[in-house]
């Protein structure tokens, strides 16, 4: 039975040869942020494309057992792709604007969406920019391209990028591990206050930003969930040996 | 002692550098301005104008009109470039987009060899396939009676030829858009097929100018193969079914041949001076476009 917005069951995925997640079997809380948790290599954001199935992308790549989105197995079924894709927007690990502008980051995904016209984006395309406090450091120059942005900002164009197709989910592959002290801490802040109307699933390697914001930690090792619990429990309380290890950096 | 030996080896290496990088940039002006001296003669008795933009062709009378050399060779390239335009694009999207990397592992050298083919040979297969084709097959179609030897075929030929050069560019530019946009597209709920055009070529648009820019280069200085299926009939051609005679094809098959007449020879480098400016100024032109789109994007 499900008890996560999204649940995970026995879930194994071959690149070729390669046996990259073994029989994954997670629950991720809903309105919670999940942080997967594990050393590089471990199968993180292998996880994370085939939650949206971007995964699927990779000629060579082969996958078994079910995902459930609200009681909806979102890998064997006939829906269309991208709608489920739509559903969880996605930050990568270094910030990818569109090659196009500011204003057109965000207008792009509207668009998409059947969106059109000026008088119904430009005030979209605000909107979500305030969301991320992107808005005063760019409201007079939204026909630059998006490249001529900070690290930092782009990763936050990304994000209102992606909250502007009203994901469901939002996925986060490491999205402060290219910024500086500052911008991190301001996607953290954000992250935390997007709680309230979405699930957020993220990635990570650093300890002290997993303790910080995480609701509910998944520990990986080599592909296999080896713990999963509330914060508070999995870091003061880690039931197995493994996780010990690792918490105390036996990893590195 | 060592140390002033290896001194002395630096200087001397950085001077026969400069000395190699010299003679490249010296070869375009050189070859400029032996074409400027040759053709003054014929310059300086018909005018720039005269040259340029007459239609009448007399070289016993000593009158050097370039006009029908100029649209034919500016019609081949075009229709050559139009035709092969859609063809690069598509296969290099489907190659790096669609297909699989075993696919475009085994096109790449099928590419290279059709770019090996010796233009000679890719003209006699234009004479035994493409000519006929025009002639028996395609101007009836429009009511029209051509022997075939026309600017047609020679689009036609010209653009199988363009076909292995500009695709080969267009694929390693496709291969650089980085695999994050195209899934930040994705994941915004873009079909693949919005990805391609709103990202993936939009991110290329620098190098697809840059291929195509080259590629029109290129297609204006064929020579051979265009000579031997467009006709060279001297003529302002006015529609695709007449012949033409394009001005590389000009040059080949009169130098060496022509020079009892006076002056022709001159024309003759006048003719080629042309050539090069007009792809000098191609190559200009797509580098301007280049650097504005690297700006916008």
């Amino acid at each position: 039975m499900q008890q996560g917005k999204i649940s995970i069951q026995n879930l194994d995925l071959h690149f070729g040869k390669h046996h990259i997640l073994k029989n994954v079997n997670i629950e991720i809380p809903e309105n919670q942020l999940t942080v997967i948790l594990g050393p590089s290599g471990c199968g993180k954001t292998t996880l994370m494309k085939t939650l949206n199935r971007l995964v699927e992308l990779e000629e060579t790549v082969k996958i078994n057992g079910k995902i459930f989105l609200d009681n909806e197995d979102i890998l064997n079924t006939d829906k269309d792709v991208t709608e489920i894709r739509k559903k969880m927007g996605l930050l990568s690990q270094r910030p990818s604007p569109l090659p196009m502008s500011i204003y057109n980051n965000i207008a792009y995904g509207l668009r998409i969406n059947g969106i059109s016209g000026r008088r119904k984006l430009t005030p979209l395309v605000e909107k979500y920019l305030r969301q991320v406090n992107l808005w005063d450091e760019v409201k007079d120059r939204l026909k630059d391209p998006a490249t001529r942005l900070s690290i930092g900002q782009q990763q936050r164009l990304c994000l209102a990028r992606g909250l502007a197709v009203n994901p469901e989910i939002i996925l986060a592959d490491e999205p402060t591990s290219a910024l500086d002290p500052l911008s991190a801490s301001i996607v953290e802040k954000q992250f935390a206050e997007l709680k309230k109307d979405y699930t957020l699933v993220m990635v990570t390697h650093v300890l002290r930003q997993a303790r910080r914001i995480a609701d509910y930690v998944v520990f990986m090792y080599l592909g296999e969930v080896i713990e999963q619990g509330p914060v508070k429990e999995f870091f003061e309380n880690p039931k197995m040996e493994k996780t010990r290890e690792y918490l105390k950096g036996a990893f590195n | 002692m060592a140390l002033k030996f290896r001194k002395f080896k630096d200087r001397f290496s950085s001077l026969w550098i400069k000395i190699a990088l010299f003679f490249v940039v010296l070869l375009p002006v050189v070859i400029t301005l032996s074409l400027l001296y040759k053709s003054s003669v014929v310059l300086e008795t018909n005018g720039l104008k005269e040259l340029l933009f007459s239609s009448v062709w007399r070289p016993l009378a000593g009158q050097f009109g370039f006009w029908p050399f100029i649209v034919s060779s500016l019609w081949v390239t075009i229709l050559g470039l139009l035709i092969t335009a859609p063809i690069c694009m598509f296969s290099a999207i489907f190659l790096t987009q669609y297909g699989s990397a075993r696919l475009l592992r085994f096109m790449q050298p099928v590419i290279d060899i059709l770019a090996g083919i010796p233009s000679v040979i890719y003209g006699v297969w234009g004479i035994l396939i493409i000519v006929p084709m025009v002639g028996r097959y395609l101007a009836p179609l429009f009511g029209i009676e051509s022997t075939g030897f026309s600017i047609l075929a020679g689009g036609l030929v010209l653009s199988v030829m363009l076909i292995p050069f500009i695709l080969n560019i267009l694929i390693e530019v496709f291969k650089t858009v980085p695999v994050e946009l195209s899934e930040a597209s994705l994941s915004l709920g873009a079909t693949k097929w919005q990805t391609i055009k709103f990202v993936v070529v939009r991110k290329s648009f620098a190098g697809i100018t840059s291929a195509f820019g080259l590629g029109l280069s290129r297609a204006f200085g064929e020579t051979i193969a265009v000579l031997m299926v467009v006709g060279n009939v001297v003529g302002v051609p006015k529609g695709i079914f007449d012949p033409g005679y394009p001005l590389p094809a000009l040059i080949a098959n009169n130098y060496g041949e022509m020079l009892s007449i006076p002056m022709y020879d001159s024309a003759l480098m006048f003719a080629a001076l042309i050539l090069l400016v007009v792809v000098m100024f191609f190559n200009f032109l797509s580098r301007v476009v280049i650097i504005r789109l690297e700006k916008k994007v």
